[in-house]
């Protein structure tokens, strides 16, 4: 039973990874209508941006965890404007193509110079460490993970819901004329929301660093899972996203636990489990 | 009329020396380098296997002979399935002679029986399952660099008659972790110790602490890494972040590559054991190829033991080519005349080849060296044994190999 609760910890951790991961692609594809699969090359910048603060530029992990999104958000802002913008209004499967191959060529330039197997990070020294939770032993910056990671979701679901930037956001994918009518700049809302979700990605990164290997394929061996987490919890839902990466990171945890030889299939299976009884997913709208 | 003939004569001639190149008694070699380029594997082999075999290239001279050598090089995934379709698409269209690397164990058994099938070669160096000398051997391949049984009786023993009697394996869901975790049992048990668990990962796995925590709730001394790559620095540095080092629980990366180490830091790595059958820093012959591979190599590495043994094993390929003359593009002909030749080349020193494709040379029980002791980058191992050649293979008369039975 101790053990069980231990795996049950463990799979929160990975979740709130699959959490925040997800949620910047649901909020790109709820705002943008485009499929990121740039996500996880994104995701790889942001930990590379901090493996490079930290031994370039001699700036801890704190710092990293503010630069590494704002600069990757950057970046992103600029692929926004340069690259995506010229696929709005056209199909899916445009944008799913253009950033895949965007994917692509980032970890094709990072393992050119990196390699494969990584750099090494280290965990920041004000979390390293842990304690004994008397059914297992939790690693300090594990703990801080996981509730550094809530806090984020939670504030990006009220930003996006709650406020009056979120209410904009949310008309101007609704009907962006209107909205345009309104003196809103909406083309400048749009990059900024792609932006946002990149950062998102980027901040993941930051979190993964300590505790992966800073690799070039980091985002490449995760995205496919959180795809399938945003699939399972309906394309676009904010709340379904979050609360679906955290559940299936408990389900991951537990298979490892039950029968580890499926943990890398079990994502996949109740994936096709979930389209088969609810094709828009648990929490998605018919639209 | 005499002039048509002759531009004929001309043109026929022309397609045959272009053409396949599959005659028999010619000088024309193809290499196929089939590894990981770009996965978990891909540092410890991938592009560093192709600068090796190229070096081996130059350095057998035979060009200078009037030889045509060529290097084609591939990605195999991982994936058996793929690793087969690009071997058989090399052997039947490129007429490639020899398959070289082939690490991942399970794709190095798919295509050692292609190569079988096919009549060509295959010259393993990264793939560790001594499976493949062993049940699966085959007359027209050899067996490279080291293999599981060597990890084994290398770590696995050392480890064991230190003290760590009790052990829980973290295995990797393939080939190669199955065989290890085999071999290594074999060898703790021989050593007086006990098996007490043991739990299977899929291949590339980024987090562990599921199979950590499920290790550390063992109680067993050592937690053997039967895995490779990719997998064992995640393992390890995440074993250090659930305390389970400072625990008291010792950790044997029983297949551990200075890539790995370099990855993975000194500060995280020091004081771990590993065998291996190269180290740059061994002598003056590894020391000179090592610096000549580093200054080719896009990052600067210095060669693991796989891309030492690749070329190692072109090199012997390479005499053994020169000692007939010709190329006579038969798989199964240059096999036996390389068996039948002792290994000798400046980074294994001398060696030999066993009759079930195994090439014996000595091993090396190494330690990770702690960041005060390191001078600088590569300057990682302490030699702590060395493990002669006749006890870092399977000895002949345990050998299930059935070319043995005649």
């Amino acid at each position: 039973m101790q053990a069980l609760y231990a795996q049950l910890l463990v799979g929160l951790i990975n979740g709130s990874f699959y959490a925040l991961l997800s949620l910047g692609l649901a909020v790109i594809f709820g705002m943008l209508n485009i499929i990121n699969f740039a996500h996880g090359a994104l995701y790889m910048m942001g930990a590379f941006c901090a493996y490079f603060l930290l031994n370039g530029l001699g700036l801890n992990y704190w710092y990293a965890l503010v630069i590494a999104p704002v600069a990757v958000g950057i970046f992103g802002m600029v692929l926004e404007r340069t690259l995506l913008r010229w696929l709005a209004g056209l199909d899916h499967l445009y944008g799913l193509l253009l950033t895949f191959g965007i994917a692509l060529i980032i970890q094709g330039v990072f393992q050119n110079y990196f390699g494969s197997s990584g750099l090494p990070y280290a965990i920041p020294s004000q979390l390293q460490g842990g304690m004994n939770l008397g059914f297992m032993f939790l690693p300090v910056y594990r703990g801080w993970v996981v509730v550094f990671s809530l806090v984020v979701c939670i504030a990006t679901w009220y930003l996006i819901e709650r406020t009056r930037l979120g209410a904009y956001l949310r008309a101007a994918t609704e009907n962006p004329n209107l909205v345009r009518a309104f003196g809103i700049n909406v083309p400048r809302m749009i990059t900024l929301t792609y932006g946002l979700g990149i950062g998102l990605a980027a901040l993941a990164g930051v979190l993964s660093a300590p505790i992966n290997q800073v690799r070039p394929l980091m985002g490449a061996d995760l995205i496919i899972v959180v795809f399938a987490v945003v699939v399972i919890g309906g394309m676009g839902s904010i709340m379904g996203s979050v609360i679906t990466g955290f559940a299936l990171g408990v389900v991951e945890g537990l298979t490892k636990y039950f029968y580890p030889e499926a943990s890398n299939t079990v994502v996949f299976v109740l994936m096709v489990l979930v389209l088969l009884v609810k094709p828009t997913g648990l929490t998605g709208r018919a639209t | 009329m005499n002039k048509k003939l002759s531009a004929l004569m001309l043109g026929t001639a022309l397609a045959l020396a272009t053409g396949t190149g599959a005659f028999a008694g010619d000088k024309v070699v193809k290499i196929g380098v089939l590894n990981d380029m770009s996965g978990l594997y891909a540092d410890l082999a991938g592009p560093g296997s192709v600068i090796a075999a190229q070096m081996a290239i130059e350095d057998s001279g035979l060009t200078k002979k009037g030889w045509k050598i060529d290097v084609l090089s591939a990605d195999h995934q991982n994936k058996p399935d793929i690793g087969v379709n690009i071997a058989r698409q090399w052997i039947d269209v490129d007429k490639v002679d020899v398959l070289a690397d082939v690490p991942t164990s399970s794709v190095a058994l798919a295509v050692s029986n292609l190569a079988k099938e096919k009549n060509s070669i295959l010259l393993d160096s990264g793939a560790g399952t001594s499976d493949l000398t062993n049940k699966a051997c085959s007359p027209n391949t050899i067996h490279w660099t080291y293999d599981t049984y060597t990890l084994a009786h290398g770590t696995g023993t050392a480890l064991t008659k230190s003290g760590g009697n009790t052990w829980f394996f973290l295995t990797a869901d393939y080939a190669f972790g199955a065989a290890l975790e085999r071999d290594t049992t074999a060898a703790v048990e021989a050593a007086g110790g006990k098996v007490v668990g043991a739990v299977k990962h899929p291949l590339n796995t980024a987090d562990f602490s599921s199979f950590l925590l499920q290790a550390q709730a063992s109680k067993a001394k050592v937690i053997g890494l039967a895995n490779a790559g990719g997998d064992t620095v995640n393992a390890i540095k995440q074993a250090a972040e659930f305390g389970i080092t400072s625990g008291g629980q010792k950790l044997a990366s029983l297949l551990m590559f200075i890539s790995d180490v370099h990855a993975l830091g000194l500060k995280t790595a020091k004081g771990l054991n590993l065998t291996e059958t190269f180290y740059w820093d061994l002598n003056d012959g590894t020391r000179a190829f090592s610096k000549r591979f580093q200054d080719r190599m896009k990052n600067h590495a210095m060669p693991t033991m796989v891309q030492a043994g690749v070329y190692s094993s072109l090199l012997h390929y390479f005499k053994a080519l020169d000692s007939l003359g010709e190329n006579p593009h038969d798989g199964a002909k240059m096999v036996a005349k390389m068996k039948t030749m002792p290994t000798d080349d400046p980074i294994f020193g001398k060696g030999s080849i066993e009759p079930n494709g195994r090439v014996l040379h000595p091993a090396y029980l190494f330690e990770v060296k702690s960041p005060a002791e390191s001078k600088g980058p590569w300057d990682y191992y302490k030699l702590v044994a060395t493990i002669p050649a006749n006890e870092a293979f399977t000895p002949l008369d345990k050998s299930t190999c059935p070319l043995l039975k005649k």
